[in-house]
């Protein structure tokens, strides 16, 4: 697991501050050490006012914020910061892992769901990819190394060879581009570029991913869709 | 004794208190209102047919008799007059003179003042051959002739008061006739409809001590008792069968999370003893992880099995493409069904627009398709012929829609098929194979979600797993069955 953290480390170019509003102490004390040893500051709300409160006072990267809160509740309390267009993303956690209730979930102004049990890659991999979106530009052409990837003419090249990709393989390497150094797990990859909500009991991404890997790794030194384990996958460039 | 009575006196107090009782209250106030209205409507005309028959004939008189004045004079008129006033049952008539000295006629008294207003009158009179005592009712028409004679001609009222105090009569009697079967088949209605009230309280009192399984009794008449007692036994009927998922699911959690569960906390107990250095310490948490994520998983399959079954995701249903969801889990599952040298293909050229739940529509395709390739015959089973898995979306009969999972693998015995469903059945040849075995049962709730079913097939060879669906969604299932 140390091994996770310490490269989610090296390549998070910024320290983030996050806000954890949750009323199970056991959970949001481990959180945040978790968060901490990974270099990310957390502070904790146990009730929904509290969690409002500190949200609307202090500059946060991103909330995490529980579904079922006592005072005020998760959803209510997402909605009235985006009425006061505070636009803080926010993940919400729930006991409800329900297709209806994540839809609920988003609707109220949410920017990503994960229902309990969740593991504490999979959070931080979506964490951080919530605090980049923040303020990142969508770009027409993806460079990492000497890998590119053009979204309008759906062209991929690396070394000016031309790589010709499925349209899923594309998908797929284009979400991969965006979050370029990011941890991205099977389930964030299963949602947005299958946009499947189930988990499929046999680990379908994988084989995707190594069919994705040898038409652009293969034959070149330094291959750039790395596995993390225990977690997931990065595009970067390895040195 | 007093018990007795008590019984008795309250259940005239049950009886005062139905609805039937209120009903029958309000029905026999409308039917008296009614024939009070019907009883005034003809007395009214009847008097005033009476009335409109003497004022005619009254008429008539005054009309002769002003005809025999004025050509043979006064003379001729008193020798008139005192002719017909003889007739037997014959009208009344008086002649005076200016001054109201009597000249002619058969009327001894009158109400004072009578003559001296000229028109119509009903008035109080007496004949010459009445006694003292009596006294007559009569409406007369008082003329004033030429040459200042008063002429009164009138006819007794006998007729058309006995005909009011014969209506009047009637309509107490009949008001009491109608009030008094009204009661009585009032009281008669109620107590077979609170007979069958009580055997339905009774019914239901017994349900609700635990007797899930009693029904409301139906008198077979088909009214809207029998159509009440029948929906709500088709209620209890789906209370039950809940139940049964409840209890059954309970117990699957008890039997198929307990055991992975034990041997968790085996595997922990086995690492606090045994391990002694790091690595092993992490090897068995490594493993502990890996349980536990089973463990969520065959957790959230039994949780979306309840809610499936339950119609909770009925909310979510919109229209889709089943054939592009047939697409979509094939290009899924295409490289891994590769990797294994399996050949997956579909078989869905046309648009198939279907109403349901999409989410879970693909879920309960993915875990089909899963089971295909996962119960695949290994290479060294295959004597070089490449295994084939089909996934098929098109119409069926009846508005139906077929989703396909084919393929050539070793099959479920047909003995087998319909306990293959069933949650947590994993049949023997299947031991081997990782997974939670919810797979069917969960694309079983799918299709019952949507008012659909699935089908276990012989593929020859092969298994073929059809989920047969509704066009139109659950609403459109219960209509299919009607």
């Amino acid at each position: 697991m140390n091994g996770t953290r310490s490269s989610g480390c090296q390549n998070g170019p910024f320290d983030m501050r996050l806000l954890i509003i949750e009323d199970d102490r056991d959970a949001a004390e481990y959180l945040t050490k978790a968060f901490r040893e990974v270099g990310h500051v957390a502070d904790l709300a146990g009730d929904g006012e509290e969690g409002l409160a500190l949200a609307l006072d202090g500059q946060y990267d991103v909330l995490i914020v529980d579904r079922m809160l006592p005072k005020l509740d998760g959803l209510t309390l997402i909605g009235t910061l985006r009425k006061k267009n505070i636009e803080t993303p926010a993940l919400i956690l729930s006991a409800l892992g329900q297709v209806d209730d994540r839809v609920k979930g988003l609707r109220a102004g949410g920017d990503d769901y994960l229902p309990k049990p969740y593991s504490f890659s999979e959070l931080l991999a979506r964490i951080e990819v919530l605090a980049r979106r923040r303020g990142s530009r969508e770009e027409t052409v993806y460079r990492v190394g000497d890998l590119e990837l053009d979204r309008l003419s759906h062209r991929v090249v690396r070394a000016d060879q031309e790589i010709d990709l499925q349209p899923r393989e594309f998908r797929l390497l284009e979400y991969l581009m965006r979050h370029a150094g990011q941890v991205v797990t099977r389930t964030m990859l299963l949602e947005n570029v299958w946009d499947y909500h189930f988990d499929p009991q046999t680990n379908v991404i994988d084989v995707h991913i190594s069919r994705l890997r040898s038409k652009i790794d293969k034959g070149f030194a330094h291959p750039l869709l790395q596995t993390v384990r225990g977690a997931g996958y990065v595009l970067r460039e390895s040195k | 004794m007093t018990v007795h009575m008590t019984a008795h006196v309250t259940a005239i107090g049950k009886l005062l208190r139905t609805t039937a009782f209120r009903l029958t209250l309000v029905y026999l106030t409308l039917f008296a209102f009614f024939a009070a209205f019907v009883l005034v409507y003809f007395a009214w005309n009847t008097r005033r047919l009476i009335t409109e028959q003497i004022t005619e004939t009254v008429d008539t008189e005054i009309q002769g008799l002003r005809e025999l004045y004025s050509q043979g004079g006064i003379r001729r008129l008193v020798f008139a007059i005192d002719e017909r006033a003889v007739r037997p049952g014959s009208n009344l008539y008086l002649l005076t003179t200016l001054t109201g000295e009597g000249l002619a006629g058969n009327v001894d008294s009158l109400s004072p003042g009578v003559l001296d207003t000229p028109g119509w009158t009903e008035t109080f009179y007496r004949r010459f051959e009445d006694n003292e005592q009596s006294q007559h009712h009569a409406l007369v028409q008082v003329v004033q002739l030429a040459g200042g004679f008063h002429l009164l001609v009138g006819r007794d009222l006998e007729e058309r008061d006995r005909m009011r105090a014969i209506v009047l009569a009637a309509g107490q009697w009949s008001f009491a006739i109608v009030i008094l079967l009204g009661l009585a088949s009032g009281v008669f209605v109620m107590r077979r409809v609170l007979k069958r009230v009580d055997a339905m309280t009774d019914t239901t009192q017994a349900i609700m001590q635990g007797g899930l399984s009693e029904r409301l009794p139906i008198a077979g008449t088909g009214d809207e008792l029998d159509r009440l007692a029948g929906n709500i036994n088709i209620m209890l009927e789906r209370i039950e069968a809940l139940m049964r998922g409840v209890k059954e699911v309970s117990d699957n959690i008890a039997h198929d999370l307990k055991t992975p569960l034990t041997r968790l906390r085996n595997r922990c107990e086995e690492a606090l003893r045994i391990a002694e250095d790091e690595s092993q310490y992490r090897a068995a948490l490594e493993s502990t992880i890996e349980e536990s994520d089973a463990l969520i998983g065959t957790f959230n399959a039994l949780l979306l099995i309840a809610r499936a079954e339950s119609g909770q995701a009925r909310d979510q249903m919109s229209d889709f493409d089943a054939a592009e969801v047939a697409h979509g889990i094939a290009e899924l599952y295409e490289p891994l069904a590769d990797d294994k040298g399996l050949s997956l293909k579909v078989d869905a050229p046309m648009a198939v627009p279907l109403h349901g739940n999409r989410e879970l529509v693909s879920q309960a395709l993915a875990n089909l398709v899963d089971n295909a390739i996962k119960y695949a015959p290994s290479p060294a089973q295959r004597n070089g012929a490449q295994p084939e898995i089909t996934v098929k979306a098109g119409a069926g009969e009846g508005d139906r829609i077929l989703l396909t999972v084919s393929d050539n693998g070793p099959g479920i015995p047909e003995a087998d098929r319909a306990r293959a469903v069933e949650r947590f059945v994993r049949l023997e040849q299947s031991r081997s194979q990782p997974g939670s075995g919810l797979g069917l049962s969960l694309a079983n709730a799918v299709a019952r979600l949507h008012g659909g079913e699935l089908k276990l097939e012989d593929n020859r060879p092969g298994l073929r797993c059809i989920i047969s669906l509704p066009r139109g969604g659950p609403a459109a299932a219960i209509a299919l069955t009607k």
